[in-house]
């Protein structure tokens, strides 16, 4: 069985974050990238279906990032995924959501593939869109926010996250699924994974590889824009409550979250 | 000149900073404050490989870089001084072992030690004997195909858990050669552990004197020959003191983070108290002796990896990484004010840490000996009567990393 993680680079959450006003697009350049941290629970989920299902089942890396996503993909490598496939093309800046899945759909197409997994959302645009898009430009079924994934024969189930519990829902394979953060602890890269990293494939795919409409990506195919963008307010600083007692600091809390509508 | 690390430098210096943050953070206040040696810590490192770094892949090891290994020992120390020496006393070990001992010694202990479930330690301090090393007196006699041996070690590092110990005995006359390095199993009949040392700092990591009541132990247990030992022991100096080197960068590298926090944070006076210039040139000194501390310490790994002789480039590192580290320790003290005195935040911890750093791997006077030598020569050993003919220069006798002799840059006199 052929496993296929799709991740993206991000800039690192904690690093202060700005925008270019020019091309309203944040400057990824200034900032470090990390690995998507929704995405680290896909790679884990894989390399547990891999443990699993032994036989000849890989784990393939599917990034699509300016040639220094390459860093995040050896941390994919590093933590036991087989071997890594990568769009980079300079005609991709600008694309949106849609025209990412589109690309992605592709490069599947072309590098072929099973199963395909995913974070929920990445933590830069929070769209949580690509899987289920993905699926689509696949017509494969997308199965979304599985807590529990289970792979039988060539059909897999999960548990889908919804408000009051877990639906189960079930499809044959091919099929996407977007996996969420409770669903597994993700492993730390051991030493020699990160050593082996380097060994191992990294398919280098241009737009031509995969066939892509120039037209459908870019600042040209986006279907949405970026109007303006205003910088979110400091955090004001946090209220303290002195009490004497911890009856009488529960009750000031207790006001506090009333007033406000909290509870 | 490259100052760039390769991408697996950086890989594994995020591996152990996440991990760090993960699983070592969160406790460590609390394995300070109930002088916790944290066991099951370290199998979790066995399982990442961090146990084994030192050693060659034969033998489970990961086979890393110097450079890799003082990075993952500055991360680990960032969160936990205690569990950074833990793990630069297991390097120490290990590559002795690998450099000295049988292959059967070898492959008994180095997969098991790799993996983090055995522990190593290096016994060489004496309650008359520190940094006089040479006068140590415990001793070992041979009798047939074993060698007998009697005296007690004292601060031991992981000695309370260890399964291997390196133990430095005289087999000879007095003075360096009649030194020679023995590798004991802990169930050798006649070996016990006696009192744990209580600390100043470093509370997580695990000190304890070794008793040698007629341990026996065979023949192969000595390492490479008689009278070797204080070679052994002088050839290891060099990346044990980047290990310790190591840790106080890491030191500092956390007092500095708490420092810049709190100097953000904390307001008096209506503003900040990194707005007043006395806090801030504090942290701005702070953050110029950490980037000293880490060029020096890096570039006496990257000496090392190229095989070039690191006696004198580790003495330095780690008497200007643990003079900065103590210093700016008691700095990130002051800048917390009295909060930096409660164990509330972690400052305390850091300047209680830090001291040590000073001390062990050779105290800081040790160090500029060290220095001072490699740039004088022995002017010590010298008695008037053999005095140059014509000047003074340096000596002709300069140690590499591994204890051998190299001839000295040739001079030119002016
Ligand atoms: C927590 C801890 C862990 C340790 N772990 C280990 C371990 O795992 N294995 C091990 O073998 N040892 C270990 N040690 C021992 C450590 O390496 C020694 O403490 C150190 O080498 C100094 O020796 P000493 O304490 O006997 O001091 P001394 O040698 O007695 O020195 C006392 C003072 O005199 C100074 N001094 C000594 N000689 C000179 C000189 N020639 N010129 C100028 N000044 C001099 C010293 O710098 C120091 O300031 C540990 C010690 C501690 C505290």
């Amino acid at each position: 069985m052929k496993i296929v993680v799709a991740v993206k680079q991000v800039p690192d959450t904690n690093a202060e974050k700005t925008f270019d006003p020019q091309t309203k697009r944040l400057n990824r350049s200034a900032i470090e990238n990390v690995l998507n941290p929704f995405d680290e629970y896909a790679i884990e989920e894989a390399l547990r279906c891999k443990e699993t299902l032994g036989g000849d089942t890989t784990v393939t890396i599917l990034t699509m990032a300016p040639q220094r996503g390459v860093d995040v993909v050896r941390k994919a490598l590093g933590m036991g995924a087989d071997n890594a496939a990568m769009i980079s093309d300079d005609a991709i800046g600008g694309s949106d959501t849609m025209a990412t899945a589109y690309l992605l759909a592709l490069a599947l197409k072309h590098i072929g593939f099973d199963l395909v997994l995913c974070g929920t959302q990445s933590t830069d645009a929070t769209n949580g869109i690509v899987p289920a898009a993905i699926a689509e430009h696949l017509r494969v079924p997308a199965l979304t926010y599985a807590k529990k994934l289970e792979i039988k024969a060539s059909a897999v189930e999960i548990q889908r996250e919804v408000e009051t519990g877990y639906a189960r829902v079930g499809s044959q394979l091919p099929a996407v699924v977007s996996v969420t953060k409770g669903i597994n602890e993700p492993r730390y890269p051991t030493l020699k994974g990160i050593m082996g990293a380097k060994k191992k494939e990294i398919t280098m795919l241009t737009l031509a590889d995969i066939g892509a409409d120039l037209a459908r990506i870019g600042e040209a195919g986006a279907k949405t824009q970026v109007e303006s963008f205003t910088p979110v307010g400091a955090r004001a600083r946090g209220e303290v409550f002195v009490a004497s007692d911890p009856k009488e600091g529960a009750r000031k809390i207790l006001d506090f979250l009333i007033a406000k509508k909290a509870i | 000149m490259n100052f760039e690390p390769t991408q697996e430098q950086l890989s594994v210096r995020e591996m152990v900073a996440t991990f760090a943050r993960n699983e070592i953070d969160p406790h460590a206040a609390q394995w300070d404050r109930e002088h916790t040696f944290p066991e099951p810590l370290f199998h979790k490192l066995g399982e990442l490989g961090i146990m084994g770094m030192f050693a060659s892949e034969a033998f489970g090891g990961a086979a890393l870089d110097t450079v890799s290994t003082v990075l993952a020992i500055e991360e680990l120390s960032r969160a936990d001084a205690g569990v950074g020496v833990t793990v630069s006393v297991q390097g120490l070990a290990e590559r002795i072992i690998e450099a000295f001992a049988s292959d059967e010694l070898k492959r008994r202990y180095l997969p098991d030690m790799c993996a983090g479930r055995w522990l190593g330690a290096f016994a060489l301090t004496e309650a008359e004997s520190g940094s006089d090393a040479s006068s140590l007196r415990v001793s070992a006699q041979r009798h047939g195909d074993e060698y007998v041996l009697n005296g007690a070690k004292q601060w031991v590092t992981n000695g309370g858990y260890a399964k291997v110990f390196i133990v430095f005995a005289r087999t000879g006359s007095d003075g360096p050669k009649g030194i020679s390095a023995f590798l004991i199993d802990r169930d050798t009949a006649g070996l016990s552990i006696g009192r744990v040392t209580r600390k100043l700092g470093i509370h997580s990591s695990n000190t304890v004197d070794l008793i040698l009541q007629d341990a026996r132990v065979p023949a192969s247990a000595l390492l490479a020959a008689e009278g070797a030992g204080y070679r052994i022991a002088l050839a290891n100096l060099g990346s044990g003191r980047l290990g310790i080197a190591a840790q106080a960068v890491g030191i500092l590298a956390a007092c500095l983070e708490t420092s810049r926090r709190y100097a953000q944070d904390r307001h008096q006076f209506g503003r900040p108290i990194g707005a007043f210039q006395a806090v801030s040139f504090k942290i701005a000194d702070m953050a110029v002796d950490l980037d000293a501390a880490r060029l020096l310490l890096y570039h006496a790994a990257w000496m090392r990896d190229r095989g070039m002789p690191v006696v004198d480039a580790s003495s330095k590192a780690k008497l200007f990484a643990s003079t900065a580290a103590r210093k700016h320790a008691a700095e990130c003290v002051q800048i917390l004010g009295g909060y930096g005195y409660t164990d509330e935040f972690p400052a305390e911890r850091y300047y209680r840490d830090a001291k040590i750093t000073e001390i062990y791997e050779g105290t800081s006077e040790v160090q500029r000996i060290v220095i001072a030598r490699e740039l004088l020569g022995r002017l010590d050993e010298r008695t008037a009567g053999d005095r140059p003919a014509r000047r003074p220069g340096p000596s002709t006798v300069q140690r590499d990393g591994e204890g051998r002799e190299r001839r000295p840059a040739a001079r030119r006199d002016k």
